[in-house]
């Protein structure tokens, strides 16, 4: 350690071991979120004070259950432990994050890392957990069998980080200059790790504890063959009745303001093109973003809740026997189910798949989950050609229709992934092995962080590739200017039309014309960008409402029923999403893949939309 | 390893059914597998109770093991020999 530079102190421990949340309550707000370079695996350091004043940067490792790796997250914390990972220096000690509650089960790590001979403290977290079990552990008795320091901790509370913050500042100095423990008498195989561990459990344990009650009794319900995947799905239906809903009134004052700022900007900037610029490019095309902000919040707050209360491993559970079905297992289902606010955060949680081709094939097929950016798209194709009538009795025709389209979207998908688990990523069956973690209250602290944490990623990618793709579609749409004395609309006269020109003897099969075309090329930048595309196509001006209700008319007398379904199919499969492609290129590591997810799911669109177009119109004639 | 007339795999058993691992059918574990099995606490000796199964062919299954519960699949637990407890 150079002087003055901060101690650093990492933080190890199984997955569950509420590891992050003690890291949480070390170090408040004061993190720093990243990934390592060239590896998709989060990076989280936060700055520690101690009382009598010494900085501690302590660095949250991914939870691991072995130093052997299997995962992308395992391979790291390794690395970083023995100082070998790019982008993060050695740490000075480990802390080791143990759960009381199921000290045989998480000691086996301890003592492999124990055996690395690197300076180490040990924390009993969850002490209250334990207590409430009735779960008595000898602190002393843990420490001389393990021949390291030991302390209880309470990460959820605040003043359960008290006594570890307080042996952290007396004994991280006297840690450096101890001479390394003895290693020798640690076993070095699985077996006998845990031979050793139960060996030494027994021996702190002072008494045993009877079972977490509400755990059983919760897992008889949640669990339960039949009422189990009814509750997951009745959760599941009020999620997305709460993304919808709820988002309504935040999105519209974003609207709001969003206009208010483009009539601010019109009236203020005298320069046509830089006013365009500013109004129909940047604040049109960042705003179209950003407010999905609100459905995004709202969902992974469902996560996070569902996450911190152990739910989400129960979920894994009873969704895995479908998953198997094609191929893959329960955890590719919360990347999934992310998916249908945004991919961008699915793609994401696809991180915690330890199967590399499982984790893949849930990246290649979660853009195919309908995510929010379609709604609108959707919305309006749907009110200006299928008839508001009701089918059925109570059910309408246009949310039948927006049903099915999801439902396309999720058939597809698991499609995709069958067949892709069978040739490109075949590989032999995964095993689930899944821990279920017992249930606690969620600790409202944790999901605050979690939240601030994806609204800055989030809002990080609108200000980023976003913005760049938007001004240059803006460019594209804007020049050349049309001609003194022009009677088309500006676009018509525009770079964007000569490609959109271009573009419909492609599309001209699957009965797009070169309207559509051309609306296409800036709704590649973000699916909902279509609608005030087709708007601008169409030459249509006034507030979006107008824009909304005049532009379902127009397109009425403009398309075709065939042509307007087969626009619908076509935003089923289309990866008209750039943002989309950037984080698959970043998760993956691999323009091949990129390109292979772009191609396909285009390939998909055209085939799909084409077969739409000639049923439909060799149907309706 | 000592097999015995009680001696079954775990993926057998039903929920409300306790055991103890006597060990893993060698020839139909990879090393990988009996690695990850072994970390996860299906060693010898291990005291296992069969807690909650899936709707559909009762799979995957979750045992406690460890005092932590654990999901998996029948196909996986099918490679765990154990040695059924008497029923209490």
């Amino acid at each position: 350690m150079t002087p003055g530079a901060a101690y650093r102190l990492a933080l190890v421990g199984n997955p569950n071991c509420g590891k992050s949340a003690l890291f949480n309550a070390l170090t408040g707000g004061r993190q720093k979120v990243g990934n390592y370079p060239g590896v998709t695996v989060e990076r989280r350091v936060g700055r520690l004070r101690t009382p009598s004043g010494i900085a501690i940067d302590v660095i949250d490792l991914p939870g691991s259950y072995s130093l052997t790796p299997h995962s992308a997250d395992e391979a790291v914390t390794h690395k970083v432990i023995l100082g070998q990972q790019d982008g993060e220096l050695p740490p000075d000690a480990i802390l080791c994050v143990v759960d009381a509650t199921s000290l045989a089960f998480h000691l086996p790590l301890v003592l492999e890392l124990k055996r690395l001979g690197k300076p180490m403290l040990v924390t009993l977290n969850m002490m209250d957990l334990a207590e409430r079990d009735g779960i008595r552990i000898d602190t002393a008795a843990l420490a001389r069998e393990l021949g390291l320091p030991v302390v209880g901790s309470v990460a959820v509370r605040k003043a359960g980080t008290r006594a570890l913050v307080e042996t952290l500042s007396s004994t991280l100095e006297t840690l450096k200059t101890q001479p390394p423990a003895d290693t020798t008498s640690i076993p070095t195989d699985v077996r006998g790790l845990r031979r050793e561990a139960r060996r030494i459990a027994q021996a702190a344990t002072l008494s045993e504890g009877r079972e977490h009650k509400v755990t059983r009794v919760l897992d008889r319900v949640f669990l339960h063959r039949v009422a189990g995947p009814a509750i997951l799905f009745g959760l599941l239906f009020l999620m997305f009745q709460a993304v919808f809903s709820w988002a309504e009134a935040p999105m519209n004052w974003i609207d709001g303001g969003i206009v208010g700022l483009q009539a601010l900007a019109s009236s203020q900037i005298a320069n046509p093109a830089l006013r365009s610029l500013l109004v129909d490019g940047i604040l049109a095309g960042v705003g179209s973003v950003v407010i999905f902000l609100p459905q995004i919040l709202i969902l992974f707050l469902f996560i996070l809740v569902l996450e911190a209360s152990g739910y989400m491993a129960r979920a894994a559970f009873l969704m895995d026997r479908l998953m198997a079905g094609v191929g893959l297992n329960g955890r590719a289902f919360i990347p999934l189910l992310s998916s249908f606010a945004c991919a961008i955060p699915g793609i994401m949680a696809a991180r915690t798949i330890d199967s590399q081709r499982d984790r893949l094939t849930t990246i290649m097929v979660a853009p195919l989950m309908t995510c929010s950016a379609r709604l609108p798209v959707y919305a309006l194709i749907i009110a200006a050609f299928i008839p508001d009538r009701k089918v059925w009795g109570a059910v309408g025709l246009q949310g039948m229709v927006m049903f099915s389209l999801y439902l396309f979207g999720i058939v597809a998908a698991l499609t995709v992934a069958a067949v892709l688990k069978r040739t490109m990523l075949r590989g032999a069956a995964q095993p689930l092995l899944l821990e279920l973690p017992k249930y606690q209250m969620p600790n409202w602290r944790d999901v605050a962080i979690g939240l601030w944490q994806r609204a800055k990623i989030f809002m990080r990618r609108a200000g980023g590739i976003i913005l760049i793709s938007m001004i240059v579609l803006w460019a594209l749409s804007s020049f050349p200017p049309p001609p003194p004395g022009a009677t088309q609309p500006p676009i018509f006269y525009s770079a964007a039309a000569w490609v959109g020109k271009g573009l419909q003897t492609v599309f001209a099969p699957i009965g797009f014309n070169w309207e559509i075309s051309v609306a296409l090329i800036p709704g590649l930048a973000a699916r909902e960008v279509a609608v005030a595309a087709l708007g601008t196509v169409y030459a249509l001006s006034g507030s979006e409402d107008a824009i909304k209700t005049s532009l379902a008319e127009t397109l009425r007398n403009a398309w075709t029923l065939p042509t307007a379904l087969s626009f619908l199919m076509w935003y089923v499969f289309a990866p008209q999403c750039l943002s989309t492609l950037a984080v698959t290129k970043r998760e993956t590591n691999s323009w091949r893949w990129t390109f292979f997810m772009a191609g396909y799911l285009f390939a998909l669109a055209y085939v799909f939309a084409g077969a739409t177009y000639w049923i439909t119109k060799a149907i309706v004639g | 390893m000592k097999v015995s007339a009680n001696t079954r795999t775990l993926g057998s058993l039903r929920p409300g059914q306790t055991c103890r691992v006597i060990g893993l059918a060698d020839q139909a574990v990879s090393p990988e597998l009996e690695e990850r099995l072994l970390r996860m606490g299906f060693a010898e000796d291990a005291a296992i109770e069969v807690r909650h199964e899936g709707l559909f062919g009762r799979d995957p299954m979750a045992v406690k093991v460890d005092g932590v519960i654990l999901a998996l699949r029948r196909r996986e637990a099918d490679t765990i020999l154990v040695e059924v407890d008497a029923p209490r």
